[in-house]
């Protein structure tokens, strides 16, 4: 049964050093300030598991946070590179990172496989790639009524799984809206399951059919408003694309790169702190 | 003068956009393939369903997206179904007609490279964002268009690395384990369109853009750049579509806080 909990307690109770841990959310409900709160609390040897790195991979990553990665698209959208992540896997910096890489359709598969208790993914998938041959988990199977030769991938199970939503009610149940990804899968793949949420309602109002985690699957719901900045929340706020696009300079050089963590998330206590500090400087004109 | 008044960019979106038929289910990656796509819904095919990796079908966005979830992705959409959902059933399922990427690099079977250049893969010179939705996309899709504007950086003899196939059978006629798709097809550069040819699935030279010479071409390509039987001249872009394609444009870079067209 999830509890209504802080952010700092969350992390500190269910993210451990060394522990294997998805934050999910494509490009829509990416949890920024879920990784912060990890980066402040100097978590190590993390194994990353999520399909698009992101900003906020690349900032663990430049961290020290992680030792290994499994993704499947690490650019930062529409801008180019991650900086910290190249530089990570290109010269070990700040320390090895260690990748383990597939396609979108196999990660989300292997999610799903985890969410249905199986072993396994399988799909139709990697046809003439050569990522089979640089990755050894991606192997294949005979289909025993076709003859028809499928990938299959094994099936991910995260420690921990941490996403944000919009809104969750005060017993913990989790509504997601807008583009969903691949958050359902991952949080039901998981031993645990951390939610930031933008708002705590009395009655979440859920169509039928919608996506909500029941609290019974939740270990921890957590009121952080605007915590997906500078992603974007669906009906609360847009995508920050100035900020995305800032993250280029300020990210491409370590020392300033690490000038930028240390101000905005070292020495901060919390994300609404981060996100003073931020307007701070938006207000100047400039994030960088 | 009416000829020069496009860029080479301009004239490769337009090429593009006019491969796609209305009523097309599309599959789109995000940069120049959402741009051409987009030029295509807006102008002459209306009825085309533009489907994002991250789950949106039938997406209108007034301005192209940065990222491939941006929220007008889905408030246009006739629905936002899961990540799962889309590869699984929309995708895998046959229901795309043509997919839309770029690359990075290409060879002539029309293979792309979207993950490492240089050295080898655990020490790569440039490591790029990697797969995405494409591996899965360009043999899944119909048929597959890819845009990538020319140049011996990008036109390969041989990749670094296969990220996605093209035409797998190499010239044997066979497409062993591909169960749907017929790879890439066209691939619309700055230059001009190149299409595989039927017997052999190289990709030849179908047409150039106006006023590039079939010299320019060959020298921005790193394998012997065969042409076609007929090698025809791209038509210019109209005045309507560039009007379109540099409002869309001008949206873009309004929304996006002066970003332009994401690449």
């Amino acid at each position: 049964m999830a509890a209504l909990t802080a952010l700092r307690e969350a992390v500190s109770e269910f993210v451990h050093d060394g522990a294997t841990v998805a934050l999910e959310g494509f490009t829509h409900l990416i949890p920024f300030a879920a990784g912060h709160e990890v980066i402040r609390q100097r978590r190590r040897g993390l194994t990353l598991i999520r399909m698009t790195p992101d900003l906020i991979y690349d900032q663990m990553i430049g961290m020290g946070c992680a030792s290994r990665l499994i993704f499947s698209w690490g650019g930062n959208p529409g801008v180019g590179s991650l900086h910290r992540f190249r530089d990570a896997i290109q010269n070990g910096w700040p320390v090895p990172l260690a990748i383990e890489e597939h396609s979108h359709a196999d990660m989300a598969a292997r999610y799903q496989a985890g969410a249905s208790g199986l072993p396994f993914a399988m799909m139709r998938g990697y046809v003439g790639s050569d990522l089979p041959k640089v990755n050894p988990r991606i192997k294949s199977i005979t289909c025993p009524f076709t003859g028809e030769e499928l990938a299959a991938t094994p099936a991910i199970h995260p420690d921990v799984t941490i996403i944000h939503a919009q809104k969750a009610d005060r017993k913990g149940n989790v509504l997601v809206y807008g583009i969903i990804g691949v958050q359902k899968e991952a949080a039901l793949a998981a031993k645990r399951v951390i939610a930031t949420v933008e708002e705590v309602v009395d009655h979440l109002d859920a169509p039928p059919n919608a996506c909500v985690l029941p609290s019974w699957v939740v270990s921890a719901v957590c009121l952080v408003p605007g915590g997906a900045h500078p992603s974007y929340a669906h009906g609360y706020y847009k995508r920050d694309n100035a900020f995305y696009k800032a993250w280029d300079t300020i990210s491409r050089d370590r020392d300033t790169f690490q000038a930028w963590m240390q101000r905005h998330v070292l020495d901060t206590r919390d994300f609404a702190e981060y996100r003073a500090t931020l307007a701070a400087e938006s207000r100047q004109g400039s994030y960088a | 003068m009416p000829e020069a008044a496009y860029t080479p960019q301009e004239i490769m979106t337009i090429a593009a956009a006019r491969r796609l038929k209305n009523g097309a289910v599309c599959f789109v990656g995000i940069g120049l393939p959402s741009a051409a796509a987009n030029l295509a819904r807006i102008t002459h095919a209306p009825d085309v369903v533009l489907i994002y990796e991250s789950g949106t079908i039938g997406a209108r966005p007034d301005v192209l997206p940065l990222s491939i979830g941006d929220g007008e992705l889905a408030e246009t959409a006739d629905t936002v179904v899961s990540v799962p959902e889309i590869f699984r059933y929309w995708l895998q399922g046959g229901r795309v007609d043509v997919g839309f990427l770029g690359a990075a690099q290409i060879d002539k079977f029309g293979n792309i490279n979207t993950t490492v250049i240089g050295g080898d893969y655990n020490a790569p010179k440039v490591r790029l964002p990697g797969a995405g939705g494409a591996p899965e996309i360009a043999t899944a899709a119909k048929e597959v268009t890819i845009i990538v504007k020319q140049s011996k950086r990008t036109f390969v003899e041989k990749l670094d690395f296969v990220t996605s196939s093209g035409y797998t059978g190499h010239g044997n006629g066979t497409r062993s384990g591909l169960a749907a798709g017929r790879g890439a097809t066209t691939v619309i550069t700055d230059l001009g369109i190149l299409q595989s040819d039927p017997a052999t699935h190289e990709l030849v030279l179908a047409a150039l853009h106006p006023g590039v010479s079939l010299d320019d071409a060959r020298a921005a390509s790193g394998w012997k750049l065969r042409e076609a039987a007929q090698l025809d001249v791209t038509a210019a872009p109209s005045p309507a579509e560039l009007e379109a394609l540099r409002d869309l444009q001008a949206r873009t870079a309004a929304a996006h806080g002066g970003l332009g067209t994401a690449e």
